[in-house]
């Protein structure tokens, strides 16, 4: 045997013996669940309750397309008895390299603890005939920001429940009260967000990406065109002389912006066209105060509501 | 699919074909006085068939939903609850009923994504383009004035539960190069992470990266000097990593490699047992949210050509550094990324050993949303000789999207060298030879292409 085999066997087995020392201590009973971003943490906390410890990935203030994939994540995900990840690509910069190297057979596409929330809702933009990257960074599976509609909310709750229940039967009637208990608070939370913008329904508004279709579709706004002139494609110049002749002609007094993108080109079309720029939370944990599902639409709506209202 | 749908028709054909048989008996009853009552009766038991029928239906559905898995759009009826067709329904009733608020799901909803239908199986596909021009005198460039530098064909996609395959085809004007293609074992026990096939060996940084995720057009003095040029470490093996036990703060990996022991001009392979080994201890921690520090210590060890017979050995050690910062909130717009590596190569020669040195340094700034800027120093020992090198560039990036990139480098290099100049004794030391030279580089990518990692 060459001496570099021998040193091959004594690194392999100086691991081994790592691996054997770190064995895991005897589990607690809570479930350890890993979500892609803040919104599924917030979902899942409301079904798991204290039946579960949950975190995000991201943060709600981030760029859901754009997080680091960060060495530090493969610690957490590594003892992840589950993972909620949004799908429809939205993670696919940044999420499967974290998957493969976490070194966890049970999170890994296809395993019992990964969960793809976009199965449960309701997806719109599905391109239909030819996707091609002439059309900016396009999701070929469908928009994924559906979160920021209360009926995908619902959708997504009921399903990271029944899945909470598989992994733990034990706590099944927990978080079925839990899911009855969110649906009855999120159908009076509705109520009262349909109520807050009956008035405005038909706005029309301008946005920063297509991070709101689901969210316009479900309270009845009307995007009319995008600070980018393609999805994940810079403001152009011309694409910002034609948006503001389109905003004065069409009257957008409106301007929606994620909290991650610069606001010099939005500040620069609401100053032409009078409009008012809002910085709308795509996501829990936007800001500080935002901690749950509920707070952020309870923030967008008021956000919302004071800019249609100060301009007409 | 299709037995499912076989299914369904030969069901509700033997349906209606018992309904048929069982209509008969009742037509006489329809001759009597009471022929509105067996009317209605007529249509109850319609009613309860149809009933019946769509339960069935419903159940051969949710089968249908449960066996094809979560890529199949579901149906629009909860499918959890089979052979209940009305429940739901009278459910709802008594919510409203009841006055509690209720929005309930729209029934013609279709939920999920759309399902890639048109690449089902296939791997994902991509191809990054890399386009070289090289202006200036440089003789030692590895460079033409103008080359189609590397077109880097990637096959990608999960083998089975257990496993995932990733293929790098490098395209060169002339010739195809298996650049990388391995299996990555990611089901084994005790959190082992194991690769198969033939890799970029985990020594350092830059060597486990691909010429497109490069912040410089080239590669740094050291790498072509000591560590094997541009392809670098990179052979056939088998590597083992895993997360090591550390404190919480720390992220701590320990990679295993063993290759036949052919890379590039480091090491050579006569016999079979020449085999080669690389370890890597990574540690990696994380400053503040927005800054991160990553270090890394390499050992490599393989034979080298000093002798035809292959017993002399050469030996590397490597220790790199790593500091990024990136905002998260802005996270596109700005980033600052230092670098830092260094190799100390000990390699045996007919009666003696030499040592060599070398390092380089480099930053790179993200001015804006499309704008990089950067530096690099580098300094390094030959491997077979005792001249050194040195040079630094200067680098500006611009990107117009996600998938393509332009890139200037300005590269001023010393080269202390001697053999390959006319008239010149080879083996000694003369006068620096001073280059200044231009790269342009212009890379793009299409199709899917996975990420890297970090």
């Amino acid at each position: 045997m060459t001496q570099a085999i021998k040193r091959t066997i004594f690194f392999l087995a100086l691991t081994i013996a790592f691996t054997l020392v770190a064995s895991p201590i005897a589990e607690a009973k809570k479930l350890n669940i890993m979500t892609s971003t803040t919104d599924l943490a917030a979902l899942t906390q409301e079904v798991g309750g204290d039946k579960v410890d949950v975190e995000s990935i991201a943060r709600g203030y981030q760029d859901p397309h754009f997080v680091e994939a960060k060495p530090s994540f493969l610690l957490k995900l590594r003892r992840a008895d589950l993972l909620v990840v949004v799908g429809l690509d939205l993670e696919i910069g940044w999420l499967p390299p974290l998957i493969t190297q976490s070194g966890n057979p049970k999170i890994q596409p296809g395993g019992a603890g990964y969960l793809d929330a976009s199965q449960f809702a309701e997806i719109l933009e599905k391109p239909s005939g030819q996707v091609s990257r002439a059309m900016g960074d396009v999701h070929p599976l469908g928009n994924p920001h559906y979160w920021l509609d209360p009926s995908n909310g619902r959708r997504i709750a009921q399903g990271i429940a029944e899945k909470l229940s598989q992994m733990d039967p034990g706590d099944r009637a927990y978080f079925t009260q839990r899911l009855d208990d969110f649906n009855k608070r999120l159908a009076e939370a509705e109520k009262r967000w349909d109520s807050e913008m009956a008035p405005f329904k038909g706005r029309k508004v301008v946005t920063y990406h297509k991070s709101w279709p689901n969210f316009a579709k479900r309270f009845d706004l009307n995007v009319v065109e995008y600070i980018e002139p393609r999805p994940g494609i810079p403001p152009s110049p011309s694409h910002t002389l034609q948006l503001i002749a389109q905003m004065k002609r069409d009257n957008v007094k409106t301007i929606l912006v994620e909290p991650y993108f610069d606001l010099k080109t939005p500040n620069s079309v609401a100053s032409a066209t009078g409009a008012k720029v809002v910085v709308m939370l795509p996501s829990v944990g936007g800001t500080p105060d935002v901690t749950n599902y509920f707070q952020l639409f309870d923030h967008d709506m008021k956000l919302l509501v004071d800019a249609f209202n100060a301009t007409k | 699919m299709r037995a499912v749908i076989v299914a369904i028709t030969v069901l509700l054909t033997s349906s209606l074909a018992l309904f048929g048989q069982q209509a008969p008996p009742s037509v006489p009853a329809a001759q009597n006085a009471a022929a509105p009552q067996s009317e209605a009766a007529k249509i109850k038991t319609l009613e309860d068939r149809v009933a019946a029928l769509e339960a069935q239906v419903t159940a051969l559905t949710a089968a249908l939903t449960a066996s094809s898995g979560a890529a199949a759009p579901a149906p629009a009826q909860q499918p959890a609850q089979p052979a209940q067709p009305g429940a739901a329904q009278p459910a709802e009733a008594q919510a409203a009923a009841a006055g509690a608020p209720s929005y309930p799901t729209p029934d013609n909803t279709t939920l999920g994504g759309a399902t890639g239908q048109a690449k089902a199986l296939n791997p994902d596909i991509s191809v990054i383009g890399d386009f070289i021009g090289d202006a200036g005198h440089n003789p030692y460039s590895a460079f033409p004035s103008m080359s189609m530098h590397e077109a880097e064909v990637a096959f990608q996609s999960v083998v089975d539960p257990y496993a995932r395959a990733d293929f790098f085809l490098s395209f060169g004007e002339e010739g195809v190069n298996l650049e990388e293609g391995y299996l990555t074992l990611t089901a084994l026990p005790h959190s082992f992470v194991a690769k198969v096939g033939k890799m970029r060996a985990a020594f350092g940084k830059v060597n486990t990266l691909h010429n497109h995720v490069l912040p410089w057009a080239d590669r740094p003095l050291m790498t072509y000097n000591l560590v094997g040029g541009e392809d670098g470490i990179n052979d056939a093996g088998v590597s083992v990593q895993r997360i090591l036990p550390a404190p919480k703060w720390l992220f701590l990996e320990g990679t295993a490699q063993m290759f036949r022991g052919d890379s590039a001009d480091v090491f050579t392979a006569p016999n079979k047992n020449d085999l080669s080994v690389v370890g890597h201890l990574r540690g990696y921690h994380d400053l503040t949210d927005n800054t991160n520090i990553d270090l890394g210590f390499s050992y490599s060890r393989g034979h080298n050509d000093s002798v035809p017979d292959g017993q002399n050995i050469t030996n590397l050690y490597g220790v790199d550094a790593t500091l990024r910062w990136k905002p998260l909130q802005r996270a596109i717009y700005h980033s600052f990324i230092a670098r830092a590596e260094a190799v100390w190569s000990e390699r045996e020669e007919l009666d003696f050993e030499r040592k060599a040195f070398g390092w380089y340094t480099s930053a790179d700034y993200q001015l804006g949303r499309r704008w990089f800027v950067g530096g690099r120093y580098d300094w390094s020992d030959h491997q077979r000789n005792s001249a050194h090198d040195s040079g630094g560039s200067f680098i500006l990036t611009y990107l117009p999207s996600e998938f393509a990139q332009i890139r200037g480098q300005y590269r001023n290099t010393r080269y202390g060298m001697f053999a390959n100049v006319p008239g010149e004794t080879p083996g000694s030391n003369i006068n620096p030879f001073r280059t200044n030279e231009l790269l342009m580089q212009v890379q793009f990518a299409i199709g899917a292409h996975g990420a890297h990692p970090f």
